[in-house]
């Protein structure tokens, strides 16, 4: 044991000094294939920090905080507030979690527990083949489709507004949380579902009671895995929900997202200007978002972690 | 002796794998009866008709009647719910639920509630904190393990070592106040100390409860059991008093496990 010790205090693991050289190769590939993709992360970061950074100088940046127009293409008084594209960002964002949570809440629990093994066979995959849709198709069948419906129930101010985007982002969700959750009620043992149910446990109460609570950390991380996904989702929120940028907290009325204000602006907007520097700026406020989230679903996944 | 438990020609069959061929059989009221025989003889999924288990296995079919209480607990009509509350069940490999110890104990009795009859009416509502804590202590000082763990109900259970574990499971099991207690292989998970602690309990809770183990331990079928049945391939060969099986064997294959010859 004393050796173990003494092992783990260096933190270093012993070298062979004889090994062939194509293994050393091969260590060496693997090694640059993981550091490239860290790589990349920090050049993508670091271009969005040097192409936001002439934005804190030439703009005042609490207006860009609590500035509530965003109308950057005014030939004289450009105004940068985020507000507007912050909020048209959550509406469409929360909006979608809400019809997305306890649909896939639901499809998890039906697949990972009552499901026949033959139905879940063919559900399983034919879900995750809908988390590998394109999102232009979804945004397609937003613009197209969906919006009509919208249209006929609820006659909106627009026809393209945050709902549509929301209903849209929402089918996009639950396939992603699915995945994520079904896996984890999955690898709640077969014996605690035994130990509930020989206790006289109907199949609901050993659900609710056992098989949720056992996997909550994995349940919970999908949801904020979901949720990232619809926060940085461009094309169908773009397609989907008219691109009005007035702040308001209408869900039937148009809105725009930050990912679609940068991906409409960025075709037209000037090389070098002030407006092509701020939108590198919500650029970067969406990257700390989406950041924050998925920091956010590795720490419930610790939090909330139950051994068994 | 009265009858606890019998079993009528009882057939399971997996998919097309015909694991048990028509068990007749009597298990006594306040006894301990052993199942014994070679791995894969059907002895567990025997004891797991009893209170319905097979039941979540797919493509398991069980045939034949199992007669509790006058009642075929085999029936499709019977709620299958309440068959696994009068008959429990402890398993081979310890499971405590990744909650605290006290609720552990108190998940059976927080699903059922009391039942109590009101002016001639049946109501269930659920137990104050004082009948829970009452019935969690009840259990684990009936299981043996309060002085263990009374200072520390607050803590998982998944942090007590095995033999503690599966003492909980007991409690756990208990605590719902069932007729039988099924166990399956209990200690085929523990260390020698832990065995013979959990063999003692068995002894003690047969005078309250009607036990049934299967072990693939002779010695320990030979300790604790006033009865043992011997299982080969799914049919059982012979059933009688523990000291006539270990000292008189009837069957030849009885005679040949039971000296090691086979199994």
């Amino acid at each position: 044991m004393a050796f173990k010790i003494k092992r783990e205090g260096r933190r270093k693991l012993r070298k062979n000094k004889h090994l062939p050289p194509q293994e050393k190769l091969i260590q060496l590939a693997l090694f640059l294939a993981t550091w490239s993709s860290v790589a990349a992360l920090a050049a993508v970061f670091g271009e969005l920090l040097l192409g936001a950074f002439p934005a804190f100088t030439s703009i005042d940046i609490i207006d860009f905080f609590t500035g509530t127009v965003w109308n950057p293409s005014h030939p004289m008084y450009p105004l940068y507030g985020i507000l507007p594209l912050f909020v048209g960002t959550l509406m469409v964002s929360f909006g979608a979690a809400l019809i997305a949570i306890p649909i896939g809440l639901g499809c998890s629990i039906w697949l990972a527990e009552l499901a026949s093994p033959r139905v879940k066979a063919i559900f399983k995959p034919a879900i995750e083949v809908l988390a590998g849709i394109p999102s232009v198709i979804f945004g397609f069948f937003a613009l197209v489709i969906l919006s009509e419906w919208i249209a006929a129930v609820f006659d909106p101010v627009t026809k393209l507004n945050a709902l549509n985007g929301a209903i849209m982002l929402a089918v996009m969700m639950v396939p992603i949380m699915v995945t994520v959750a079904e896996d984890a009620m999955n690898a709640v043992p077969r014996s605690l579902r035994e130990a509930s149910l020989a206790l006289g446990a109907t199949k609901w109460e050993t659900i609710r009671h056992v098989v949720v609570p056992a996997s909550i950390s994995g349940v919970m991380a999908a949801i904020v895995l979901a949720f990232g996904r619809a926060v940085g989702e461009t094309m169908t929120v773009l397609m989907a929900t008219g691109n009005a940028t007035l702040l308001h907290f209408d869900m039937l009325r148009s809105v725009q997202t930050m990912t679609a204000a940068i991906a409409i602006d960025f075709g037209e907007v000037e090389f070098g200007s002030e407006h092509y520097h701020v939108l590198f700026l919500v650029g970067l406020v969406l990257f700390v978002i989406t950041f924050l989230i998925n920091f956010l679903a590795v720490w419930i996944t610790k939090r909330f972690k139950e051994d068994y | 002796m009265t009858t606890a438990i019998h079993t009528d020609d009882l057939h399971v069959y997996f998919e097309k794998n015909h694991a048990l061929k028509g068990v007749t059989m009597d298990i006594g009221m306040n006894e301990v009866t052993s199942i014994i025989g070679p791995s894969g003889c059907g002895k567990s999924t025997f004891i797991r008709c009893i209170n319905r288990m097979n039941d979540i296995i797919p493509g398991c079919s069980v045939k034949g009647a199992i007669m509790v209480d006058g009642a075929d607990i085999n029936d499709d009509d019977v709620d299958v719910v309440n068959v696994r509350r009068r008959i429990g069940m402890v398993f081979q490999k310890p499971n405590p639920f990744p909650k605290s110890i006290y609720e552990n104990v108190a998940y059976g009795p927080r699903l059922h509630g009391v039942t109590e009859t009101v002016d001639g009416k049946v109501r269930r509502r659920k137990h104050t904190k004082e009948e829970l804590d009452g019935i969690v202590e009840h259990s684990l000082r009936r299981a043996a393990l309060w002085d263990e763990v009374k200072d520390r109900l607050d803590k998982s259970g998944t942090s007590l070592s095995g033999g503690q574990q599966q003492r909980l499971c007991i409690a756990r099991t208990l605590a719902v106040n069932p007729e039988i207690i099924l166990f399956d292989e209990p200690c085929s998970a523990l260390d020698p100390i832990a065995t013979a602690k959990i063999e003692d309990l068995l002894v003690d809770l047969k005078k309250d409860y009607t036990v049934v183990i299967v072990t693939h331990s002779m010695q320990q079928a030979a300790r604790i059991s006033d009865k043992t049945a011997f299982f080969y391939l799914g049919d059982l060969i012979e059933m009688g008093d523990t000291k006539q099986i270990f000292e008189r064997p009837q069957k030849e294959l009885t005679e040949q496990y039971i000296t090691g010859r086979m199994g």
